[in-house]
C-alpha cells in the first residue's frame, strides 16, 4: 500500500494570534509551528499500517521553505520520504489541486489528511482532493481498517457514529479516534538522526488559480469582565440568565 | 442567477440550522437583487421553510437518499444548482454538510468559504467574514469565482422569520454512483446532541470522578441541555468521547454554555468561544475560565450544582 499523508504546518494551539501589515498578514513572530493536530492522528495511523501490514508512507505539504522543519518532524516520526510543493498556501481549492498532482504522479492508494487545519479551519482540502482525483472519501474518520483493497471506516455523525464500507483508492479526513491521543508518536533521537538522511523533495507547483483570498484579519472584540455571583445566591444567576442574557 | 440554499434535515425533519441558512440566504438574495430557492433532500414536508422566506422550494426525494451519502448529495445539489442557474449556494455547517460542501465546490468549480459568521460585507468583490485560528480571529475573504459557496457557521446569523407564501416543486435527480456505503448507524437517541443544543452543560476534572455525573445530567435535563466535558474527562473514560469539546474535540456554538469544574485552558476555550453566553462554576477564583465567562460563581460544584438544580426546577414550574 502506498500512503500519502497531508501535513499542514500550523501555529501551536497555545499561540497568541496577532496580525501585522495593517492586519493583512498573520504575525509569525514568536510563534511555534507544529504538525496540525488532526494530521498528527492520521500520520500515526499511517505508521500503524506501515508496521502491521506493510506500506510506504510519504508526507506532503504545500508551503514555502519555512514548513520544512514540520516535514522533518514527520520524517522523524517515521515517514519514509517527504514532498514539499513550493507554493504559499492561501486557498483550499488551489492547495487541493497541487495535492491532486502529487497523488497522480506518485500512484498512492490511500491519502490520509486531517479533518481541518487549526489555523484557517477551512475543512475543505481532503474532500476537494478526493473529487479532483475521483477517490472515495470519508470525513471525520474515527476508525479505519484496510484489508486488501476493502476498507471499513467509522465516521462521526451528530449524536453518534456511522460505519461505512468502501474501497481503495481513498481519501480520509481524520480526527482523534483514528488513533487515540496516548498513541501519538513523539520523535526520538534515532528518528531525528534518521530523518536528516531521508529525502525531502521540493517540487514546483502546477498552474492553479486561487478561488478565494484573504484581504484582512480581525480579532474578536474584547470581552467585558465576568459578573461574579455569590455562591449562596444562585437565584441571582437564574434571574440574570432569564432577564439579562435571555437564554433560559 | 438565484441564490440556492440547502436546508439540511435528518430523518425527514429540518435541523434548526436549516432555518438559519434559509434566513441568511434570503438576505443574500436581497443584497444581490435576486431570488432565493431552497433545496431539500428527503424532507417530510417543506412548508416550515416559507416562514423564513423560502419563496420557492425544490424537494428531492428518492429512497436511496434517505441515508446521507456525501457523493450522492453533492451530485443532487449540483443538478439543482445547474437547473436553477444558481450563482451563490448557501450551506450550513453540520457534520454532513461539511462532508458534502468540498465535493460540491469541485463539481461546480466554485470558491467555497466555510465558517462564515455574517452577511457578505460587499457583493462586488464578494466578501465574507469567516472564523479562523480556532475562534481566536476572523478573516475577511473574497470569493473570486463565478459560482460561490458560503458555509454559514452555526448560530452565527440566527433564525429570522420572514413569512412568504412559497411554493414547492419536486425534482427528479439522477443518483450518482457512490463508492461509499453505510453499513450501520449508532446514535444515542432521546438525548440532545451537542451540535444542535441551545444549552450545553459541561463538566471537567473538577468533578473528581464519573460517579459524580448524576448531578450534571440532572442539571442538563432540567434545562433541556446537552451534556459535554473537557478532554481529560473523556481521556480518563469518565465520559464518552463524543462529549469532548474543544480544539481537538467538538465545537460548541450554543446560546448558553455552563462550565463546571473546568479550568478554561486555551484549547478548551477554542472550542466554545462561539457560544453566546458562558457561565463558569469553579472553586479557584484564578481559573482562566473566569476571563472568558460572562457570569461566574466561585464555589464548590458539589454545593452549587444541587442548589442550582433545585432553584431551576422551581423557576421552570413558576
Ligand atoms: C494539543 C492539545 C489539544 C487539546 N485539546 C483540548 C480540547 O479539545 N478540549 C479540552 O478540554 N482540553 C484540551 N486540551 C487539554 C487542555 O490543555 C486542558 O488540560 C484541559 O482542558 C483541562 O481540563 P479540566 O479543566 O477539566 O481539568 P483541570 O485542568 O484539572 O481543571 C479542573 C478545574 O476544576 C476546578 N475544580 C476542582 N474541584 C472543583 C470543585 N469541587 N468544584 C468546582 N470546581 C472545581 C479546579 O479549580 C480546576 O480549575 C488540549 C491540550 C493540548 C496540548
Amino acid at each position: 500500500m502506498k500512503i500519502l499523508v497531508c501535513i499542514s504546518h500550523v501555529p501551536d494551539t497555545t499561540s497568541k494570534i496577532n496580525f501585522t501589515e495593517n492586519d493583512t498578514k498573520f504575525d509569525t513572530n514568536g510563534v511555534q509551528f507544529v504538525i496540525n493536530p488532526y494530521d498528527e492522528f492520521s500520520l500515526t495511523r499511517a505508521m500503524w499500517f506501515k508496521e502491521k501490514q506493510g506500506a510506504t508512507v510519504t508526507v506532503v505539504n504545500v508551503g514555502n521553505a519555512s514548513t520544512e522543519p514540520t516535514l522533518r518532524k514527520a520524517l522523524a516520526i517515521g515517514a519514509d520520504d517527504a514532498i514539499r510543493v513550493n507554493m504559499e498556501a492561501v486557498d483550499g481549492l488551489s492547495v487541493a489541486k497541487q495535492l491532486a498532482e502529487v497523488v497522480k504522479n506518485g500512484g498512492y492508494d490511500l491519502v490520509l489528511a486531517g479533518r481541518e487545519s487549526i489555523d484557517y479551519n477551512g475543512a475543505m482540502v481532503p474532500g476537494m482532493l478526493s473529487s479532483l482525483i475521483d477517490f472515495n472519501f470519508v470525513n471525520g474518520c474515527i476508525d479505519l481498517e484496510v484489508d486488501g483493497t476493502s476498507v471499513t471506516a467509522i465516521r462521526e455523525i451528530d449524536g453518534g457514529n456511522e460505519t461505512l464500507s468502501t474501497s481503495l483508492p481513498l481519501v480520509i479526513g481524520g480526527q482523534k479516534g483514528i488513533v487515540e491521543e496516548k498513541d501519538l508518536r513523539i520523535p526520538n533521537m534515532r528518528g531525528i538522526m534518521m530523518a536528516r538522511k531521508k529525502p525531502l523533495n521540493v517540487v514546483e507547483p502546477v498552474a492553479a488559480e486561487n478561488a478565494t483570498s484573504i484581504t484582512s484579519f480581525e480579532k474578536p472584540a474584547p470581552k467585558g469582565t465576568v459578573k461574579l455571583i455569590d455562591a449562596d445566591n444562585v437565584d441571582e444567576l437564574i434571574d440574570l440568565l432569564h432577564n439579562e442574557a435571555k437564554v433560559i | 442567477m438565484s441564490v440556492l440554499v440547502f436546508a439540511d434535515s435528518t430523518e425527514g425533519k429540518f435541523k434548526k440550522s436549516a432555518f438559519e441558512v434559509v434566513s441568511y440566504g434570503k438576505k443574500v438574495a436581497e443584497q444581490l437583487g435576486s431570488n432565493v430557492v431552497v433545496v431539500t433532500i428527503d424532507a417530510n414536508s417543506t412548508e416550515e421553510l416559507y416562514t423564513y422566506g423560502a419563496e420557492k422550494v425544490v424537494s428531492v426525494k428518492n429512497d436511496s437518499l434517505s441515508i446521507f451519502n456525501a457523493k450522492e448529495y453533492a451530485s443532487v445539489l449540483k443538478q439543482v444548482a445547474d437547473a436553477e442557474g444558481s450563482s451563490v449556494i448557501v450551506l450550513g455547517s453540520s457534520i454532513d454538510v461539511l462532508h458534502v460542501a468540498p465535493l460540491l465546490a469541485v463539481a461546480l468549480d466554485a470558491g467555497y468559504a466555510s465558517n462564515v459568521v455574517a452577511l457578505p460585507s460587499s457583493t462586488s468583490p464578494f466578501t465574507v467574514k469567516r472564523k479562523a485560528f480556532s475562534n481566536k480571529g476572523f478573516s475577511n475573504t473574497v470569493i473570486s469565482t463565478d459560482k460561490k459557496i458560503i458555509g454559514v457557521a452555526k448560530n452565527s446569523y440566527g433564525v429570522h422569520e420572514n413569512a412568504v407564501s412559497g411554493t414547492t416543486e419536486t425534482f427528479e435527480a439522477s443518483i450518482a454512483e457512490s463508492g461509499v456505503k453505510s453499513e450501520k448507524i449508532d446514535k444515542v437517541t432521546g438525548q440532545v446532541t451537542i451540535a444542535d443544543a441551545e444549552i450545553v452543560v459541561s463538566a471537567g476534572r473538577g468533578l473528581k470522578g464519573p460517579e459524580n455525573w448524576g448531578m450534571i445530567e440532572e442539571l442538563a435535563d432540567v434545562l433541556g441541555a446537552a451534556t459535554a466535558c473537557s478532554k481529560p474527562v473523556s481521556d480518563l473514560g469518565w465520559r464518552p468521547h463524543g462529549e469532548h469539546v474543544g480544539q481537538t474535540g467538538k465545537p460548541v456554538a450554543s446560546n448558553l454554555y455552563i462550565a463546571i469544574g473546568i479550568s478554561g485552558a486555551i484549547q478548551h476555550l477554542a472550542g466554545i468561544n462561539a457560544s453566546k453566553v458562558k457561565v463558569v462554576i469553579n472553586t479557584d477564583p484564578e481559573a482562566p475560565f473566569f476571563k472568558a465567562a460572562d457570569y461566574g460563581i466561585v464555589g464548590d460544584a458539589f454545593e452549587v450544582v444541587p442548589k442550582l438544580i433545585e432553584k431551576l426546577k422551581a423557576f421552570k414550574q413558576a
